[in-house]
């Protein structure tokens, strides 16, 4: 939790925030309950009362639960919403969900790192709880009977054969408030009394998606907006507009002007914005109006130039930060190793491509700049739109939308900042929305990646050192350095482009180095794309685990069961990672045996395993998986013919939304290890659009087998974990298939072609 | 100027014959259920009916829709109850939402001419729509029952 209590505004800040209690909306005494009136039925819904800022009970008895998380399709509102009910004792049918607009007073606003259930579900546990304890004491009084004598359950408070409703309760004025001391007391209710977690739903944004009711932000539209397409300059950093003709674009109807941006936070540099009256009108002119530009210094760099930089950087040994794993004193494994590995892994650039491109609705109102976009971090972009606008953050309020696709690329809000300025500039409302290929070139990709993996065994083949060292681009370091914590040697690093690689096999002394890479920081953006760092860091890991079994003579289910121990540092503690590797290696075990590991295959067939623990460790998610590939000899292409998964996320909330996260995170997985990956070449990525890039469409999606562990655990995330095995599971399939060893993502048909 | 029938109403709007159908559609029509996302009719995410048939919005000149019946997701069924709907619902098929609209159209197209589909045939005539959440197996047994469903109505 190092990087929390680094921030201002973080987690532990939040669940303080959770219970500064407010009022009750009628204001009334507590003891005048006594006189009200406890016939059946609800009451006044003009009436509320809030046990905390994180839900409030109408006198109807409707309960309408904030929630700071934005959606992005994990349903997330139905989640937490259900967390609070259940404690709550409200029925689900009288719930509601408000995705609220950023304020100070939610604290930190991010929705990422698979955090929002685990985050979440402390706070809104015993926010729930409160209220009920809250309604069962004034319900009690109005009953007229010892609160002990009661109970609550489906919206009321019950004792004997007597009951009132909570909006009977909440329509008769409720005060309560609550000490930090007394909500630490408040009990929860037993595993085996919960009503709706773990319990199928229908998640309350399903219908609006099926019918196109559902507003993203790109829908957002106000009186009297102009619309804007930017011109993204050559270099992402650094670039300054010398010269807009837009004689040509002129005679574009609607076309209106176009204007270089003025950025104090350097967050779009360079950018000029074409206005128009209709958008595609704006798309038409802006391919007419030329831009001189004196570009930054990047404007050659390769791929090739990114990769040599971190194969440098990773040649010195004293770059970089070594992580606290305990003993990381290498040398003398090494030196008295029989048995030595030594392999180097490589991913390629890799793009967001969220459907909805990148867009923001800006306007002034009443000295407030409101911005309507969809976004993942409101608290990171609004002290960078502050700066831009010279206006203070209490004077910028980010309204809230659906995203059309997070998966990372809107925690970086830069395109908002480009929108404020045009509305501040122009004076009106502004409509920003990037084409696909803007969009593409002004994503902050995944960075490429270089990791060295070594590993020294003693004569007896058992492991007595590991080393991981990972060179990419570092999004923390570039967008949020206050999020990074400090190495053993105290140089800061960036979690989010190393976790993983921390992981919990017991391999005798360990070193996980971070560095990061100066060329890729300068020359984009790095970005944090779903699963972040195990993203890449699991794909070397679990494939050298793979290589390091064939090399000692073990079987690779074996082998990785065999240093699963749960000892030491990998016991797991209280409250998220109780049981610690002994999960890990369950799963593995019950994967294995899932998809039928050992069992004879055809021909150019093979099942590949691979383990991970998710995205960090204080939030272990244990999960494995098995890939069953065929590989055509004649061409190299790798058909996925079967995902079996068997994850353990402790307790499971909204159990058919966490089978969909699984199902979506797998195959982004399968996606990101065939199917995707570009490359910068003068200083821009090369794929622009889909006849490029190319996802995984549905006719290459293979039969997914997804099972999860039982668990009453403390719920962890789901929404990335399931990505970071699918790769390295295809890698070893491959490898069991036809004996070659692939070592870079993308996995092209190309490559295994040359291998064979 | 271009005149269309849009979900069984008439409408007008004054702008260029080669302005794209999407935008017309969403900014002038203000139905913005149906998306935008690449611009070049490889995505699916602004999939229409004209006459019938599934086209993309995108890449479609409001002058190729002159006199045609337009249909949205708005005006796929008055109850927003079409079989493909429901299915999409009972298997909550949806995670963002955002390439939803076109799924559903393109598959509605597809089972209004012909529920007798096999699993292959589901694959081709869904496969040129991207879902970036990669909801695709639900997409699979969704497209599965709704024709399932019309083949036996």
């Amino acid at each position: 939790m190092s990087r929390f209590t680094k921030t201002p505004e973080g987690a532990l800040d939040l669940s303080r925030r959770g219970f500064l209690v407010t009022t009750a909306g009628a204001g009334l005494a507590f003891s005048f309950l006594t006189a009200c009136d406890t016939a059946g039925g609800e009451g006044d819904p003009s009436v509320t009362y809030e046990p905390t800022i994180w839900y409030s009970i109408a006198g109807d008895g409707t309960v309408t639960v904030n929630i700071i998380r934005a959606e992005m399709g994990q349903h997330v509102g139905t989640a937490l919403a259900r967390i609070l009910a259940d404690e709550l004792e409200t029925p689900w049918e009288k719930v509601r969900i408000n995705h609220v607009d950023s304020d100070p007073k939610w604290g930190l606003m991010v929705t990422g790192g698979s955090w929002s259930v685990w985050q979440t579900y402390p706070l809104y546990s015993q926010a729930g709880a409160a209220g009920r304890q809250a309604l069962i004491e004034a319900g009690a009084a109005a009953l007229k009977v010892d609160p002990s004598t009661c109970t609550a359950a489906n919206g009321e408070v019950v004792s004997g054969s007597k009951k009132i409703s909570y909006g009977k309760i909440v329509t008769a004025g409720l005060e309560k408030t609550f000490t930090p001391d007394e909500l630490a007391a408040i009990a929860l209710k037993p595993v085996s009394e919960r009503k709706l977690i773990g319990k199928p739903v229908t998640d309350l944004d399903i219908a609006e998606k099926t019918n196109g009711k559902a507003l993203f932000g790109i829908d957002a539209k106000v009186e009297g907006m102009v619309y804007a397409r930017p011109m993204i300059p050559p270099t992402r950093n650094g670039a300054k507009v010398n010269a807009i003709d837009d004689s040509a674009a002129r005679s574009v109807k609607g076309y209106l002007r176009s204007v270089a941006l003025e950025d104090p936070s350097d967050t779009v540099p360079g950018w000029v914005l074409v206005v128009a009256e209709s958008y595609p009108a704006a798309i038409k002119a802006a391919n007419l109006v030329k831009v001189d530009w004196t570009p930054g210094p990047t404007t050659k760099v390769s791929e090739k130039d990114i990769q040599d930089r971190s194969r440098a950087l990773l040649a010195d040994a004293s770059k970089g930060s070594i992580l606290d794993t305990g003993d990381t004193d290498t040398a003398p494994a090494f030196r008295a190793a029989a048995t030595t590995l030594d392999a180097t892994y490589t991913t390629a650039t890799a793009l967001h491509f969220q459907l909805e491109p990148v867009n923001a609705l800006a306007f002034e109102k009443d000295g407030v700049m409101e911005i309507h976009t969809g976004n993942q971090w409101q608290s990171l972009v609004l002290p960078w739109l502050a700066k831009a606008l010279d206006m203070p953050e209490t004077s910028i309020v980010m309204r809230t939308y659906r995203l059309g696709g997070g998966f990372g690329r809107r925690l970086n809000g830069d395109y908002a900042v480009g929108a404020a300025l045009g509305a501040k500039q122009l004076g009106m409302p502004v409509k920003l929305v990037l084409t696909r290929e803007d969009d593409t070139r002004f994503d902050s990709v995944r960075s490429p990646s270089v990791q060295r993996m070594r590993l020294a065994a003693d004569k007896d083949g058992k492991v007595t050192a590991m080393e991981q060292h990972v060179a990419c681009g570092w999004p923390t370091e570039v967008m949020a350095p206050f999020f990074m914590p400090q190495g053993k040697n105290g140089v800061a690093f960036d979690p989010f482009a190393i976790n993983g690689a921390n992981h919990w096999y017991a391999v005798g002394a360990h070193k996980v180095r971070a560095v990061s890479n100066d060329l890729a920081n300068r020359t984009f953006r790095p970005g944090w794309l779903r699963s972040v760092g195990p993203g890449f860091t699991n794909w070397a890991l679990e494939s050298f685990i793979d290589e390091t079994a064939h090399k000692l003579g073990r079987d690779p289910v074996e082998f990785r069961m065999s240093l699963l121990t749960g000892e030491g540092l990998n016991a797991g503690s209280a409250p998220s990672s109780v049981g610690g590797a002994l999960r890990q290696k369950e799963v593995v075990r019950r994967c294995a045996e899932r998809a039928g590991w050992g069992e004879q295959l055809p021909a150019d067939t093979g099942l590949g395993l691979a383990t991970s623990f998710g995205q960090e460790r204080d939030m272990p998610t244990w999960v494995a998986c098995a890939a069953k590939v065929h590989v055509d000899r004649s061409s190299g292409a790798v058909k996925v013919e079967k995902l079996t998964l068997v994850v353990d996320a402790g307790t499971v909330v909204d159990p058919d939304g966490a089978l969909a996260q699984t199902q979506g995170a797998s195959l982004w997985g399968l996606s990101l290890a065939l199917h995707e990956g570009t490359e910068f070449e003068n200083g821009e990525v090369k794929a622009r659009n889909l006849g490029a890039y190319t996802p995984l469409r549905l006719s290459d999606t293979p039969e997914l087998d997804i099972a999860f562990v039982e668990s009453t655990e403390a719920p962890v995330g789901l929404g990335e974990p399931a990505t970071t095995v699918v790769g390295p599971a295809i890698g070893n399939a491959i490898f069991n298939a036809v004996g070659v060893r692939l070592r870079h993502i993308p996995i092209t048909p190309a490559a295994v072609k040359a291998a064979l | 100027m271009a005149s269309f029938k849009l979900n069984g109403r008439e409408f007008t709007a004054d702008v260029d014959p080669d302005t794209p159908l999407l935008w017309v559609i969403r900014d002038d029509a203000d139905l913005t259920g149906t998306k935008f996302g690449c611009g070049i009719g490889m995505c699916g995410a602004c999939t229409v009916h004209m006459d019938g048939g599934a086209v993309r919005s995108c890449i479609t000149p409001v002058s190729a829709v002159e006199g045609k019946d337009i249909t949205t997701i708005e005006g796929l069924d008055p109850k927003d109850d079409h079989p493909v709907q429901v299915a999409w619902r009972e298997l909550q098929v949806p995670q963002c939402g955002y390439c939803q609209s076109g799924q559903i159209m393109q598959a509605a197209s597809a089972l209004n001419a012909n529920p007798d589909l096999s699993d292959a045939d589901i694959d081709a005539m869904m496969t040129g729509n991207l879902c970036r959440c990669m909801t695709y197996p639900r997409i699979r047994a969704a497209v599965r029952k709704a024709a399932d469903a019309m083949k036996g109505a």
